[in-house]
């Protein structure tokens, strides 16, 4: 069995707000349901399937479902940190290629740059009910010093440069430009990514993406409801979830879930990497972008360096355009989450409705792929490829 | 396999009412209460050894400890004494932090490899590879960590 062609995306939103002091989160979750079901032509009570994460409030569906009063008939509170999302997109298409719902909305919302929320460099104060934070909470890791060892080990055994990892902000910030929502939209250079002040070695300040409040949502639908909708019709094609694990103590910071998610993703889709026109690829700093884009196929392992360097991910230029939105470096994290918007650019692009400067011309394969949580350095991950039919 | 650090005298526990004190600490402390099954591992920490779970059927020792071997999926396994030495896999400093400190990921003579911090050591002075040994380091809680050093 395949989801393949099962679902279609026929809402996107991304919430334009990036700092939120006077709006609850149940308010921007709302406001971001609404958003994508307006993009859609449809309206709440055409929703019976309902998709959140962690950040919704009560960390489960129960209680924006009830907030919306939603006449639901499926609900998934997976929650796969920033890439939930991404899954939830497989876990619809799923639902509805099961004809357990017809239309599905999946929402994310949050404050963490109006609550002040260190979310790099601040330890995390967890209790001992996952079962790995006894044997690591005194060590006081951060989600900062982790990916800097990561970055750390893969310059270590491919020879990656800092100037390779800062072609990758200098392709967001040039795309970034262009977005009036945009966080950071000064384009900036390898130097000034150089020169930046260092967070966590060989992390720097520009290797790393923004802290926003805001959110986003999408909404899926079976293709009979689909065909109803006077838009560009964006297609499931395929989908991959994963968890890379700490392989019981063996682990290996260079190699990302991309590796599984990825393929099961092509390989549902019966596509290549080569075949892909955009990709949306999370960024929540900038050798993560470098390490999945090896691991998805984009290139061999280890030469991700030379693939990102010299402006190959800006579009236009560039042989693989990225993340044209700005990105989570550039544009919006919202929630320390950035598998929604991911999503949301890649709609946009197959339906022609980026910004003129960095459409991609007759976009027709998109892929969103993103990984969430730390998990004994390992991470959850997940890929969808879409196709504009 | 003796695996106490001699140079660890210089914290509480050259203090023989404060080493009594070390040695029970872990049985107040949460985070080891919450996984009674581990509890072989703290009292062992508490004297400065470091145990390490390791599986009856595979012969693998894994980490973090857990009930099930995640190598082979095994249920049979039991507390083996590591040699506390290893080498150093990754490391990065929290230049910001007050007290700055490195956190680090090690890799075990015997294999696994685990989270940890490096004490005692100048950020500018490490390399991946160098060969580290473990060091005991109370927690806030009040277990033994196995934190680590230059060699």
């Amino acid at each position: 069995m395949t989801i393949k062609g099962s679902a279609y995306v026929v809402g996107a939103f991304e919430h334009p707000t990036r700092l939120a002091p006077d709006k609850s989160v149940a308010q921007l979750h709302a406001e971001c349901a609404l958003g994508a079901l307006a993009d859609a032509g449809l309206a709440l009570s055409d929703v019976d399937g309902y998709f959140c994460a962690g950040d919704a409030p009560g960390a489960a569906p129960m209680w924006m479902a009830d907030y919306l009063n939603l006449k639901l008939s499926w609900l998934d509170g997976t929650e796969a940190g920033g890439c939930s999302y991404l899954a939830h997109i497989e876990h619809a298409a799923a639902a509805i290629a099961a004809g357990k719902c017809s239309v599905a909305l999946i929402t994310l919302a949050g404050k963490p740059r109006s609550s002040g929320q260190a979310t790099g460099t601040a330890p995390r104060a967890l209790g001992p009910d996952r079962p790995e934070v006894p044997w690591e909470s005194s060590f006081r890791w951060t989600i900062a010093g982790i990916y800097g060892m990561m970055a750390q080990r893969h310059m270590h055994e491919y020879g990656t440069t800092l100037e390779q990892l800062a072609w990758i902000k200098v392709a967001a910030s040039r795309h970034a430009q262009h977005n009036p929502n945009a966080l950071l939209r000064k384009p900036v250079s390898v130097e000034d990514v150089m020169n930046s002040p260092v967070i966590s070695d060989p992390i720097r300040r520009l290797d790393c993406c923004v802290i926003t409040d805001g959110g986003g949502a999408l909404v899926l639908a079976k293709p009979e409801i689909a065909r109803r909708i006077d838009r560009p019709r964006v297609k499931i094609i395929g989908c991959g979830e994963t968890i890379a694990t700490n392989r019981g103590g063996y682990i290996d910071l260079t190699r990302t879930g991309a590796e599984r998610s990825g393929a099961a993703a092509f390989a549902e889709a019966g596509v290549r990497p080569a075949d892909i026109d955009y990709a949306s690829v999370y960024d929540n700093f900038t050798i993560m972008v470098l390490m999945q884009l090896e691991d998805l196929g984009f290139c061999a392992k280890g030469e991700g360096g030379r693939f990102v360097a010299d402006g190959n991910l800006v579009s236009g230029t560039g042989s693989l355009p990225w993340n044209t939105d700005g990105g989570g470096l550039c544009n919006n994290h919202p929630m320390n989450r950035g598998g929604i918007t991911k999503a949301v650019e890649a709609i946009r692009q197959l339906r022609g409705e980026a910004h003129p400067a960095v459409q991609v011309k007759d976009c027709r394969l998109a892929l969103a792929s993103g990984p969430g949580l730390v998990v004994g350095s390992g991470h959850n991950h997940a890929t969808v490829i879409f196709e504009r039919e | 396999m003796a695996s106490s650090d001699t140079r660890q005298g210089t914290g509480p526990a050259a203090d023989p009412a404060g080493a009594a004190d070390a040695a029970g600490a872990w049985q107040q402390d949460p985070f080891a209460a919450a996984y009674p099954e581990s509890s072989e591992f703290w009292a062992a920490a508490a004297q400065g050894r470091l145990l390490l779970p390791t599986c009856t059927d595979c012969g693998k020792a894994h980490w973090y400890p857990r009930v099930v071997c995640p190598l082979c999926g095994s249920a049979d396994l039991a507390w083996s004494e590591a040699s506390g030495r290893g080498t150093l896999y990754a490391f990065s400093p929290a230049r910001r932090a007050d007290p700055p400190y490195i956190l680090a990921y090690v890799t075990l003579d015997e294999g696994p490899t685990l989270m940890t911090n490096i004490v005692d050591a100048r950020f500018e002075d490490l390399r991946i590879g160098q060969a580290v040994s473990v060091r005991f380091q109370p927690a806030a809680e009040g277990r033994m960590m196995p934190f680590f050093a230059l060699a």
